[in-house]
């Protein structure tokens, strides 16, 4: 009986798994094993003899100055939109959480962005930032800053395109950080009430902080996770322009794989990219286990 | 506790500010797109439009920029890829969650594996495939690389192990085989975990760029995000109304869907806080 039931279970088990296991195979490991052999030829598309390099693409990579490039404005950009994502997001979800009535209209209000298609607001953007006709070129204007063309100038068009990023994440971040803050029981607050922490500011840093560090760790790997993978901006506003100053990496690997079709060196270059998001996945994994060990 | 008058008028004036950056493009661009040309290029900079062009933008971006077509491409690809992904995903969390099999613990490495793995990383073998097997510029491979769904596994996994199993049992008693129990019994309970999965899965696949921008030759394939480039390259003379009501129109179904199904949507976001 009970193994007639053991055996009923396995049986179903193994049926459903087997096509999820065909997935994973033909769209996630065999990818993956053909990039890594990919990445140690000099294939390109349309090549007819292919040629075993070794490691020899990856040596290049240390030494290509666009993918250094590429490397430095990602880091760069994750540096700029990572404290406002953060910080920011915070900010707004306490200022949102303690709202009655209104509170409904600020969700809104900030979260737009998060639905809304990336590549469609970019050209908005695009457009406001406009160095004639735009409205945030006008202001600046009339602020007294003359005229500057955001997207247009070497030092200022990742900042930029870092400050179109922080518009689009806040208010995923803010959704993030108001689900942790309905988690923090309400008799901690009147605990500290009775040890004397009656002020916002005490109360903030002696509950609402520290039970909100769990999410604020998820939250901060997550949005450096998004901002690793910035890409829609890059090709609608710059294309890695001006002057390099806003090639990221995706951008980078994009032209080479898939514009310029130099296979080998571009699998070289997605392993990298991966290599980067695994760690990046590994941290996320052990911020996410502690935030079910903390609930 | 009753807080004063002041906290509470400073806390407004701040969100409020924060409010107007975040809907600023959103305002911009519904008043472009009713806006005439002639007030776009205009040296007096007035915010209301003048006179109405609303129907001779949106004409434009409709015939010209051809987005009924991309958003049509975007719905069958957003449907499509949902409808095999609930198809495959559901049972092999089913089985994750609920019964014994050989090889389960390896599929679940696999899944927390794949969850670190986005499309920019197959993307080049697959590419290639799909070049040698002739299937580029197609639907089908738009839609096939997210067929799997290690996100989806993952999430309904953990939805159905708090599905009671005295009730499984019950339905095994009652003769139910484990096929119909998955379609008939745990799927209509996983509802709530469904709809978050398929609000995430719809908005990113709707607003998708890098995959469809590799595959993706033909304009009679191009997805939203695809159409809006097409158009604004197309445009080049700079007729910012149209482009306007293009980027209106490709993003309205979203927002609408978010303004009407809030509560869903900022717990779909939540629950799918891992991406």
């Amino acid at each position: 009986m009970r193994s007639a039931r053991l055996r009923r279970e396995h049986r179903a088990g193994t049926a459903f798994a087997l096509p999820a296991f065909a997935l994973i195979l033909a769209l996630l490991l065999a990818p993956l094993a053909a990039l890594l052999a990919l990445s140690l030829t000099d294939y390109r598309l349309g090549a007819v003899a292919v040629r075993l390099v070794g490691l020899d693409h990856y040596a290049a990579l240390f030494s290509d100055e666009v993918f250094q490039r590429s490397l430095r404005n990602t880091f760069l950009y994750v540096a700029f939109v990572l404290p406002g994502a953060v910080f920011g997001g915070l900010g707004v979800a306490l200022l949102v959480h303690a709202r009655g009535r209104s509170r409904a209209f600020y969700e809104v209000a900030y979260f737009l962005p998060v639905t809304a298609t990336l590549v469609a607001m970019a050209t908005v953007w695009q457009f406001m930032l406009h160095p004639s006709l735009g409205p945030v070129s006008a202001l600046l204007r009339a602020l007294g800053f003359g005229d500057v063309d955001l997207l247009n100038d070497p030092s200022l068009a990742l900042a930029t395109l870092a400050l179109i990023g922080l518009w689009q994440v806040i208010g995923f971040n803010m959704v993030l950080f108001l689900a942790g803050l309905s988690a923090i029981p309400r008799d901690l607050y009147e605990a500290a009430a009775l040890d004397g922490a009656r002020r916002a500011p005490d109360r903030f840093l002696r509950v609402t902080w520290p039970m909100l560090g769990p999410t604020t760790m998820f939250v901060t790997v997550t949005s450096t996770i998004t901002a690793f993978k910035v890409f829609d901006t890059v090709v609608v506003l710059t294309r890695g322009g001006p002057l390099g100053a806003t090639e990221t990496l995706l951008y980078v690997l994009y032209l080479e794989g898939f514009q310029y079709f130099r296979i080998g060196y571009a699998a070289a270059m997605t392993v990298v990219l991966l290599v980067f998001l695994v760690l990046l996945s590994i941290l996320q994994a052990r911020v996410i286990e502690r935030r079910v060990h903390y609930a | 506790m009753r807080r004063g008058l002041v906290p509470r008028l400073l806390a407004h004036a701040v969100l409020l500010s924060g409010a107007v950056v975040m809907l600023a493009p959103f305002v911009w661009m519904l008043l472009t797109s009713i806006r005439p040309a002639e007030e776009v290029f205009g040296a007096v900079f007035n915010p209301v439009p003048g006179r109405f062009a609303g129907g001779e933008n949106y004409l434009r971006a409709v015939v010209e920029g051809r987005l009924p077509r991309t958003m049509l491409n975007g719905a069958i690809v957003c449907l499509g890829i949902l409808a095999v992904q609930l198809l495959f995903a559901i049972p092999a969390a089913y089985a994750l969650a609920k019964l014994r099999f050989h090889g389960r613990g390896v599929l679940f490495g696999l899944v927390l594996f794949g969850l670190c793995v986005p499309i920019q990383v197959p993307a080049l073998p697959l590419y290639l495939a799909f070049a040698q097997a002739g299937l580029l510029d197609t639907f089908f491979a738009l839609m096939a690389p997210f067929f799997l769904t290690v996100f989806g596994m993952f999430l309904f996994r953990q939805f159905f192990r708090t599905y009671p199993d005295e009730v499984l049992d019950a339905a095994r008693l009652d003769g139910m085989g484990e096929f119909e129990i998955v379609w008939r019994l745990a799927t209509p309970a996983a509802l709530p975990a469904i709809a978050a999965f398929s609000v995430f899965s719809v908005v990113a696949h709707w607003n998708d760029l890098y995959w469809p921008l590799i595959v993706v030759t033909s304009s009679e394939l191009a997805t939203p995000p695809l159409g809006i480039l097409a158009f604004r390259d197309t445009e080049s003379g700079g007729n910012y109304g149209a482009l306007m009501a293009a980027a209106a129109l490709v993003t309205a179904p979203l927002i609408l869907a978010f303004l009407l199904a809030r509560r869903a949507f900022l717990r779909g976001i939540t629950m799918t806080g891992l991406r």
